[in-house]
């Protein structure tokens, strides 16, 4: 209808000569096309989050926790790296969260830590994903000898342990600043990555999808990108997501060794702060438990929203909105027959 | 007339799906007498292999038998407990899958999936329960020795075999085929057909055949009942099923492939296009594709009414 519309307004304005014309129905029809683009896009946001628990708690949780991230100067109640009060302040109403041993303001540490944490996790995350693509991808596809060393590095770095192989690295280069980081954790974490999407592309390359694109004489990089790779997503972004949460972890941990540097506010270098000070001895619990509780709540969302996108991507787990409905029936029939 | 093996009646099977309910199979009621082969016919979509897993109660969710009864032998199938259900599965009542090929397992020898029903139902050595799979596997005109041989190792027709072996294997009286002969050409059809047939003199089992080529069915069966929309619409004996219809929906049916003997008569097939379960066009689901389609038909949904001994029908021109 709208189409009709737009083509009757088309042929009007050329009748009158207008030469701006077919911009402006082009441009009109773009303008409905974007339209119609951003309803579907709510519309699948409202399906996803429809009857699906993880997802809304998920998701509530790690929109907070982003929010505080990017609008830390505007939350932020002092500056994080100056000494605004005296050590270990218990929380108050002027520091909500307390202050730590060199009486710097926690709350304000946590918000300005999250850009830092967040930052290192997910560049982290997109480095060791698209690491794990390209090998995985490559691998499972070509076979043969390619994939026999593709494979060989691998398994190589599977079985390194990888926690104490990040911290000889950073032993090694020194106290490093969070980039170093970044680049290390993303250069240790594709392995895991890697074998799922190895596998995957091994089921899918036997495919007649993937033998009918050779028939027709498709090249090996745009079967790879076209024809395989979206069949993968689900399995990238899970991945992804779970590296973003490894690297998460990691980098608190370097930091909490003292490998990472303590003078950038990080989740990591709180907790390592909070520990020089022994603030759960002097009971200062506040100053460890505050980045704690943060690194745990955002680690849960990432897990949860993981959960939500596994069961919308896979039809077959029996999840959704319908499947409660069926419940209610299946215990009515029950009771009809005389079951329960 | 004998009294019924399996009596159905009132089965209703919906799925809950996320744009509605659909009920696939609908107010369905037929009887099987011992020894005897029904076929179901119909076309995709209209609820007849619905109804064959509905018979071993084999629907997961979000399937759901909401209505009706299935009696076996005067039990009802949907009130049996799980161990009683297991017991009565393959013991009274075998399946084999529309895609029988991919019912065995790939890296298992036929013949550990063949001992492994055996074993599972009855107190034997591994020892006897080889003997039988033998024995079964003779049965259905394959040699011992492929016992030792993977699915992958045997031809199309011949895991087809294995499949009908494994249903025979506790010698269970109703046999469900769906759609058995589907995956393979007319020849080796017509073999395993003929095998099934001088099985069921021997061991006198009953038959729910169902499958979409008439034909087919006209052949085999003794009685035929043709489903439309998840409805029985025609039901009874199968040579007037079969040579003198009177729905409609049968009449295409059977006017859309040729006969081999006869003169050569202009092919019909059916307008239109299968109905949607969620948008059933009301009164007889038929009419929108039927041909002589009255005001009764939009308005009113017709009955299964008894037309002859043998022999209902659903349908207002009658």
């Amino acid at each position: 209808m709208y189409g009709l519309t737009l083509g009757f307004q088309n042929k009007v304005l050329i009748m009158n000569g207008s030469i701006t014309a077919d911009d402006k129905a082009s441009a009109k029809k773009q303008h409905s096309e974007f339209r119609k683009k951003c309803q579907s896009v709510i519309k699948k946001t409202k399906a996803f989050f429809d009857g699906n628990p993880p997802a809304i708690i998920g998701g509530f949780l790690i929109t907070v926790i982003l929010l505080g991230a990017l609008f830390a100067p505007v939350f932020a109640s002092h500056n994080p790296e100056k000494r605004v009060a005296r050590p270990h302040v218990a929380p108050n109403a002027e520091h909500i969260m307390g202050t730590t041993r060199s009486g710097r303001d926690v709350y304000s540490q946590v918000l300005y830590g999250a850009r830092k944490t967040l930052s290192v996790a997910f560049f982290a995350g997109i480095i060791a994903m698209s690491i794990a693509v390209a090998v995985g991808v490559t691998s499972g596809y070509l076979g043969g000898k390619v994939d026999e060393w593709m494979n060989f590095v691998t398994n190589v770095f599977l079985v390194f342990p990888q926690l104490p192989l990040l911290i000889v690295l950073a032993a090694f280069l020194g106290q490093v600043g969070s980039f170093v980081i970044t680049i290390l954790l993303g250069v240790t974490a594709w392995p895991w990555g890697a074998r799922v999407i190895r596998s995957q592309t091994l089921a899918l390359r036997n495919n007649e999808f993937i033998i009918a694109a050779e028939v027709m004489g498709e090249s090996k990089i745009r079967i790879i990108l076209v024809e395989i790779l979206p069949n993968l997503v689900s399995i990238v972004f899970g991945g992804f997501l779970g590296t973003v949460i490894y690297a998460m972890g990691a980098e608190a941990a370097l930091g909490f060794l003292g490998l990472g540097d303590a003078t950038e506010v990080s989740w990591g270098s709180m907790l390592y702060w909070a520990q020089v000070s022994s603030s759960l001895y002097t009971g200062a619990w506040w100053e460890m438990l505050v980045p704690a509780i943060a690194l745990a709540l955002t680690g849960g969302a990432l897990a949860l929203i993981n959960m939500a996108i596994d069961q919308v991507s896979n039809p077959k787990l029996k999840t959704g909105p319908h499947l409660k409905l069926w419940k209610k029936m299946n215990k009515e029939t029950q009771k009809r027959r005389g079951l329960v | 007339m004998k009294k019924a093996l399996l009596e159905i009646n009132n089965l209703c099977v919906d799925y809950v799906s996320p744009n509605g309910i659909a009920r696939a199979v609908n107010n369905v009621s037929l009887t099987i007498a011992p020894g005897e082969t029904l076929g179901i016919a119909g076309e995709s979509g209209c609820g007849k292999s619905t109804l064959a897993f509905a018979i071993a109660r084999l629907h997961k969710a979000p399937a759901l038998i909401s209505e009706g009864e299935i009696l076996y032998e005067g039990r009802d199938v949907l009130k049996m407990s799980d161990k009683a259900l297991r017991n009565f599965r393959w013991n009274e009542v075998s399946i084999v899958f529309q895609s029988a090929m991919n019912s065995l397992n790939p890296v298992i020898t036929i013949g550990e999936q063949l001992t492994d029903v055996i074993i599972a139902h009855k107190r034997i050595s591994l020892k006897e329960a080889n003997k039988k799979a033998v024995e079964l596997l003779g049965i259905v005109g394959l040699h011992g020795d492929r016992l030792k041989s993977f699915p992958h190792q045997l031809s199309g027709g011949m895991r087809q075999r294995v499949v009908i072996a494994i249903a025979l294997a506790l010698e269970p009286k109703l046999i469900i085929m769906d759609e058995p002969t589907t995956a393979l050409d007319v020849v080796v059809e017509r073999e395993i057909l003929n095998e099934l047939y001088d099985l069921k003199e021997k061991f006198g089992f009953s038959i729910l055949f169902i499958s979409h080529d008439l034909s087919l069915m006209g052949e085999i069966a003794d009685r035929i009942g043709v489903m439309y929309a998840g409805k029985m619409i025609e039901i009874g004996d199968a040579k007037t099923v079969f040579s003198n219809p009177s729905h409609p929906y049968t009449k295409g049916l059977i006017s859309s492939f040729p006969t081999i003997h006869g003169p050569k008569t202009r092919l019909y097939g059916i307008p239109g296009d299968p109905v949607d379960l969620l948008r059933l066009p009301g009164g007889c689901n038929f009419h929108p594709r039927c041909n002589d389609c009255t005001d009764v038909c939009v308005k009113d949904e017709p009955k299964l009414l008894k037309r002859n001994v043998d022999y209902e029908v659903a349908c207002h021109n009658i």
